[in-house]
Order: C-alpha cells, then sequence, then structure tokens
C-alpha cells in the first residue's frame, strides 16, 4: 500500500459533500463526488483526468494534492498520511508544510488566479522567497528573467514589470505555470490549464509543460473534458489516461490503448466528441449516447452509472455494479463494464427499450 | 496589385452581401481597425463556419451582421441583408427603430456563456413570454413553439420554462437561449462561440442539434468560433479571419483539405488531433498583430515561412490560384502553399 516510489496514492477515495436543496434546505442532498477512487502517481508521470463537468476530476485532483480532505480513503505523499501530517501538527515523517509545497496546482483561468495589483516580478518572487529564502534580491530577479526567456516572454525585463491585464491569456498561464514550478513541486495538478486557451495555443503550452517537466522533475495530473488535448500532453509523455463518470473511474489505461483501444461505452462517446479535421471520418453524426444531459449526482442511477446514457445498456446494467477488470489480460489498462467479461449475465439479459426516459419520450414526440 | 477580384465566392443566392465593412475604434495610441474592409457573401440556407484566433475580430464580424458594434466602435461600408420575402435592406441605413425590428425577427444571436444573456431574476418562460410580447406576436401561439423547439432540443418543456437560469445546467441553458433566438422564427442565426464554455460531448451533441433545426427550418447560420475542428463537420463553407480580415473562403472540406492560405494549414496542423499522430503537430510561431498596427502587405507575412518582399511590399487580393473559383485566399503564392506548409492530414486522405 504505502509505497515510497509513489509520488502521490490515492487509495478508495471518497469525497462526498452536503447540498441543501431548496430555499428552506428541508431536504439535504448527499452528493458523492468522488466515490471509491484509487490511484497512484509516480515520479515524472502524467496522468490525465478526462470527463464532463460534475464528474468529480476536479475534486479528485484537489485531493491528490491535499486541498481537499476526502471524506473517507488515505491519500499519501511519499507514504506519508497527508491529512495525519496535517492533524499531528509536525510529529510525522514529511511535516504538511512541505507537502503542500510539493503538490501544486495551475487553474484554468490564469486571469483569476494572478493578483491583479501585482507585477509579473512580484508574483514570481513570492515562491522563490519562500522555497530559497537566503537568495539575494538579484539572484533571484535573474532567475525570474531566465524563466520567462525560457517560456518565451522576451524580453523578459519588459514582461517582468507588467501587470497581469496587460498579458494574454497565454501568457498569463506561462506566468501561473512558472509560479508553480519555482516552489520545486513533485506533482503539479493541471486543472484545464488549456481550456482557456485558443485551439491553436494549447499544443504550444502543452509541449512547455512537457519541456519543463524534464527539466523540473516534476509529474503532472492534467484535467480536461477533452480527450485530444489528454491524449496529446499524457501521449507525449507517455503517461496514462483516467476517465470519470459521475464520481468513479470507469477506465484506466496508457494512454495508447485508451486512444485505439477503448473499452467503456462512455471512453467511445468521448472518442465520438473529439474533435477531428478530417471531413470524412465523421461517416456517424448521430450521438451514441441516449440522452445528453448528465444525470443528477445527487441521485445517481442505479447499478451502473452510465446505464441511462448507454448505447449498450442492458437489464442487467440496471442493477448490478460492475467491477474493475483488466482488459485482455493487462493489468495496467482496466474498465468497469460487464461486456468485458465474457460470462456475465449481461450478454444474457435484454436490452434496455429504446424509449427509456422523459427526454427521450419528448424527442421522439416531434 | 490586380485588377478588382471575384467575392461572390460562387454565392448564387446571397442573403447577406457585405462589401468593405470596417470597424474602427479610436484609441489613445492610434486608430484600432478592428474589421478592416471585409467582403463576404452568405448564401441563404447555408452554414457559413468563421474560423478565427483570440484578436482576429471575430467577434466585431458576428456584431457587424446585425449593426450591433458596441460603443464607441464606428461600423462602415456595406452590408446588404435580402430577406426570403421583402426588399433587400442596407443595414447600416436603418434606423434604430427598424434594426431593432430586425434583431430577433429576422436575424437572430446566440452569444457564448448563456448565464449572462438570460436576467436571473425570470424564469426561462417569462423570457419566452417577454420576447413574444416585446415583438408583437401572439403569445400562446409562440409559447407552443417554444414548447415544441424545447423538446427538439432534448429539454422537459414544462420543467424548463418554470426553472430561472441558475436550475439549469450550462448545456441545458445555452440550448434554451438557442430555443429562444428561434421563437420569433428568424431567418438567420448568428452564433459566436456558442458552445465555448461546455464540455466537448455537450458541444458536438449541441452542434448535432444545431444541424437538425437548421435543416429543418431553411436557416441560415452564421458559426463563429476559435475552434476550427469544432465547425469542420458542420459548416458547409468556411472562412478563415487572420489580422481582422478574411484570408480564406471556401466549401468546408476544400478548405480542410486543401487550405489555399498558409496561416489556415498552420492553423490545421496546430490542432490537437486524435487522428493526427503526434509529432506531426506544430505551434504556430509568432504572434497575431496588433490592430493599432497590422503589418504591411500581406499582413500574415512576419509569420508566414514562404513570405518574400513581394509580400511586405504588396497586400495580395483574393484569388483561386488554379483551383476552383469558389475557393480562394488571399496569397501571392496559393498554387505553392501545398508543397510549402504540407497538411499533416493529408495521408488520412489518401487511404
Amino acid at each position: 500500500m504505502s509505497s515510497d516510489e509513489h509520488v502521490v496514492s490515492l487509495q478508495d477515495i471518497e469525497v462526498h459533500f452536503e447540498t441543501d436543496t431548496g430555499i428552506f434546505g428541508r431536504d439535504s442532498d448527499i452528493v458523492k463526488a468522488v466515490d471509491g477512487v484509487s490511484l497512484d502517481i509516480e515520479e515524472n508521470d502524467v496522468v490525465a483526468l478526462v470527463g464532463e463537468s460534475g464528474c468529480g476530476k476536479t475534486t479528485l485532483g484537489k485531493t491528490a494534492i491535499g486541498v481537499q480532505r476526502p471524506t473517507e480513503g488515505q491519500v499519501e505523499y511519499r507514504g506519508q498520511d497527508i491529512w495525519e501530517a496535517r492533524d499531528s501538527s509536525g510529529s510525522s515523517s514529511i511535516p504538511f508544510k512541505q507537502i503542500r509545497q510539493s503538490l501544486q496546482i495551475i487553474h484554468q483561468d490564469p486571469g483569476a488566479s494572478l493578483n491583479p495589483n501585482k507585477t509579473v516580478m512580484h508574483t514570481l518572487s513570492v515562491p522563490l522567497r519562500a522555497t530559497q529564502p537566503q537568495m539575494t534580491t538579484f539572484d533571484r530577479r535573474e532567475r525570474i528573467h531566465e524563466m520567462l526567456s525560457r517560456v518565451g516572454m522576451e524580453p523578459p525585463e519588459a514582461y517582468s514589470k507588467r501587470y497581469p491585464h496587460q498579458l494574454s491569456g497565454g501568457e498569463k498561464q506561462r506566468v501561473a505555470l512558472i509560479r508553480a514550478l519555482l516552489m520545486n513541486p513533485d506533482l503539479i495538478l493541471a486543472d484545464e490549464a488549456v481550456s482557456a486557451l485558443d485551439v491553436s495555443l494549447r499544443i504550444d503550452m502543452m509541449d512547455l509543460m512537457l519541456e519543463l517537466q524534464d527539466q523540473f522533475n516534476t509529474s503532472y495530473l492534467f484535467i480536461s473534458h477533452n480527450l485530444s488535448n489528454a491524449s496529446y500532453v499524457a501521449g507525449e509523455a507517455d503517461g496514462r489516461i483516467g476517465i470519470m463518470y459521475l464520481g468513479e473511474l470507469v477506465e484506466l489505461g496508457p494512454v495508447d490503448e485508451i486512444v485505439k483501444n477503448p473499452k467503456h461505452p462512455y471512453t467511445k462517446a468521448l472518442m465520438w466528441a473529439a474533435p477531428s479535421l478530417d471531413p470524412n471520418a465523421d461517416a456517424d453524426p448521430s450521438s451514441p449516447l441516449r440522452t445528453i444531459d448528465v444525470p443528477d449526482p445527487r441521485n445517481p442511477p442505479s447499478g451502473c452509472r452510465f446505464h441511462t446514457r448507454c448505447p449498450e445498456a442492458r437489464e442487467a446494467c440496471k442493477n448490478d455494479v460492475p467491477g474493475e477488470l483488466a482488459v485482455d489480460g493487462h493489468t495496467d489498462h482496466t474498465v468497469t463494464c460487464f461486456r468485458e467479461d465474457d460470462h456475465h449475465d449481461y450478454w444474457h439479459s435484454p436490452e434496455l427499450d429504446e424509449v427509456s426516459t422523459d427526454e427521450a419520450d419528448t424527442a421522439a414526440s416531434d | 496589385m490586380q485588377t478588382t477580384n471575384d467575392v461572390t465566392f460562387g454565392v448564387t443566392d446571397p442573403i447577406f452581401e457585405i462589401r468593405n465593412a470596417s470597424v474602427t475604434f479610436d484609441m489613445e495610441r492610434g486608430t484600432s481597425r478592428v474589421m478592416d474592409s471585409v467582403d463576404m457573401n452568405i448564401q441563404r440556407g447555408e452554414i457559413l463556419g468563421v474560423v478565427g484566433e483570440s484578436g482576429s475580430g471575430k467577434s466585431m464580424f458576428a456584431s457587424a451582421l446585425l449593426d450591433a458594434i458596441p460603443d464607441p466602435g464606428q461600423l462602415s461600408g456595406e452590408i446588404t441583408f435580402r430577406p426570403e420575402s421583402g426588399e433587400e435592406i442596407e443595414l447600416l441605413q436603418q434606423s434604430e427603430s427598424e434594426i431593432k425590428q430586425i434583431r430577433w425577427e429576422e436575424i437572430a444571436m446566440v452569444f457564448q456563456g448563456a448565464m449572462s444573456s438570460f436576467n436571473p431574476t425570470m424564469t426561462i418562460g417569462d423570457h419566452f413570454e417577454e420576447t413574444l410580447d416585446v415583438h408583437g406576436y401572439d403569445v400562446d401561439d409562440g409559447m407552443e413553439r417554444g414548447r415544441d423547439l424545447l423538446s427538439e432540443l432534448y429539454l422537459e418543456p414544462e420543467q424548463v420554462l418554470h426553472s430561472y437560469p441558475h436550475e439549469l445546467s450550462g448545456g441545458m441553458q445555452q440550448r434554451a437561449l438557442l430555443a429562444m433566438s428561434l421563437l420569433l422564427d428568424p431567418e438567420v442565426l448568428v452564433m459566436d462561440e456558442p458552445t465555448a464554455a461546455l464540455d466537448l460531448l455537450m458541444q458536438r451533441s449541441i452542434i448535432e442539434l444545431i444541424r437538425k433545426i437548421g435543416q429543418q427550418r431553411d436557416l441560415t447560420i452564421v458559426f463563429i468560433t476559435h475552434d476550427l475542428p469544432l465547425v469542420a463537420n458542420l459548416a458547409d463553407r468556411l472562412g478563415v479571419l487572420y489580422a481582422f480580415e478574411f484570408v480564406e473562403v471556401g466549401p468546408a472540406n476544400d478548405v480542410l483539405t486543401g487550405s489555399k492560405h498558409p496561416y489556415t494549414r498552420a492553423l490545421l496542423n496546430s490542432t490537437p488531433n486524435l487522428h493526427t499522430p503526434r509529432e506531426e503537430m506544430r505551434p504556430i510561431e509568432g504572434k497575431s498583430p496588433d490592430p493599432v498596427s497590422v503589418p504591411d502587405g500581406c499582413t500574415y507575412h512576419p509569420r508566414c515561412p514562404m513570405s518574400d518582399d513581394n509580400c511586405v511590399a504588396a497586400d495580395p487580393p483574393f484569388q483561386a490560384g488554379s483551383g476552383a473559383t469558389d475557393h480562394q485566399a488571399k496569397c501571392h503564392y496559393i498554387d505553392d502553399v501545398n508543397e510549402a506548409v504540407p497538411l499533416n492530414l493529408r495521408e488520412v486522405h489518401n487511404e
């Protein structure tokens, strides 16, 4: 379980939130944002989590870097339980402060994560002061200029004097990346870090992240709703992709396995949605999903949570919860779908009715 | 310079004819020209995809079609709108009240971020009724049409009409807004990044719904986005914007598989894509120009691998090169582009 090789190890993580519904808060519902996920992140690893809004990918990411306390399960940093370190106030083998420094984040909206009243120089001095308090002002300035040049913000002397509003979206994101890297982290959570950028700038940003990964020896947990971006960044680094749906990790494997041999019907739906520039490649324009909208996470479907949208769903999927199965005997590629089990009742159970939901009912009436 | 070029782009029944349209903003450091003498024809009933990076002037193009440039911007040129029945309308000659009538009734618009288009204190149903009322439409008939539209967009009509905007997910809000924009049965639907804030899966689903609805209602759709692959499979024709003007216009298939402008090719090659080998993807070198000081000659020359003195000296007109005339680009060297900037996807097509 607790291995020192893992930078971060997540064991059976559950993060449940209580929400009040209705104006008077008469019902409190539990949202199972993350429900029983285990994941290990190694050194120099890249793991991309892909899923729709509300699938729990951000919550899981925040749990991995120790800013979200799980309601169940364990998060370990190099073998040290993060929340135990936090609660024991200093008696742990790795102090909580050091753990938090080692686990950094870049947000989706770089504009909101930079202080609008501080120059680039000021913003970037903060992490250097924290990690290397003995550094002289001159050295610090040199270091920041060097980093700005590295990410292509030339001339660095001019850029370092600018305020966030004087930077483009891509430049702000670069500053956020440098700020995270200057903490010398072991893991950076990149939460939709390129989604707000123009399509044409995304590759550039991802290339930069990977280039700096080599130099800084850091791992990335990359979160995206876009399978193309995820497969690019994780593929270049020989990493893995995890597909999340309503709080569960439904498929996990090496990038090429996921892209070339997707097993979960949901992964296939995400593949369908991934942009294709080839006008002939997409012969099938109709959505493979039974319904467009994600079910209410406060009241997730029974059995396999995907069954209400799954094109392959059968009666068995309504009742039984699929467990994790290795794909073709490869333990590094796992999927939670009955279709991978040749002997499951699924194969003998009747298919779900074509029209099974309210939305589909109304749609069929026109 | 060559003689005046043909800018009809093979359009036979234009619902919009745009000639020499410019938008300028006076700024402290000079005049900012955010749309630069744009010529364009839009065919009745087509889906025109307009693609450009941030700051290429694509939102200005959307606003120009509705004569809705925000102050203190100045729109000049000619924009002729030809409705199905009735006389052609010079949009820029209309009074404010006439324009207000044309908007929504003839030309509807959907912008990014449905949340900011709805009043948070009103239900979706209130919005529908208000829209019908203000434009003098029969509310009962209109609401009936509204319910049909919502159903077509896979929404539960009664539930959605009684909801406040914040009670709906982003995808549902955007579809409710789409239904509202079609409530008055317009001829043209202008969409500026209508799906940008949504999940990819929802974006694709909405795109398919837009395609279906457009066909059923003979809508002319102008779909504006920075996301080329998103419109690649939706649009009939594509217009590529660079530095505040169109640099390439043509049938979507031809633009994607045989782009005539080096910028379009760079854009295609820089797009993350599951079908392109990773090692062949390339970012575009350099930066988009500043609207106050656009480069001389061809505006793309500082970033173009093919540029020479000729490109600095003269702004190339639209031309078709040796190919079909409905597919044109503003480049001096159209016939050399294929060799100089090869397309990554090429191999996929030859298979």
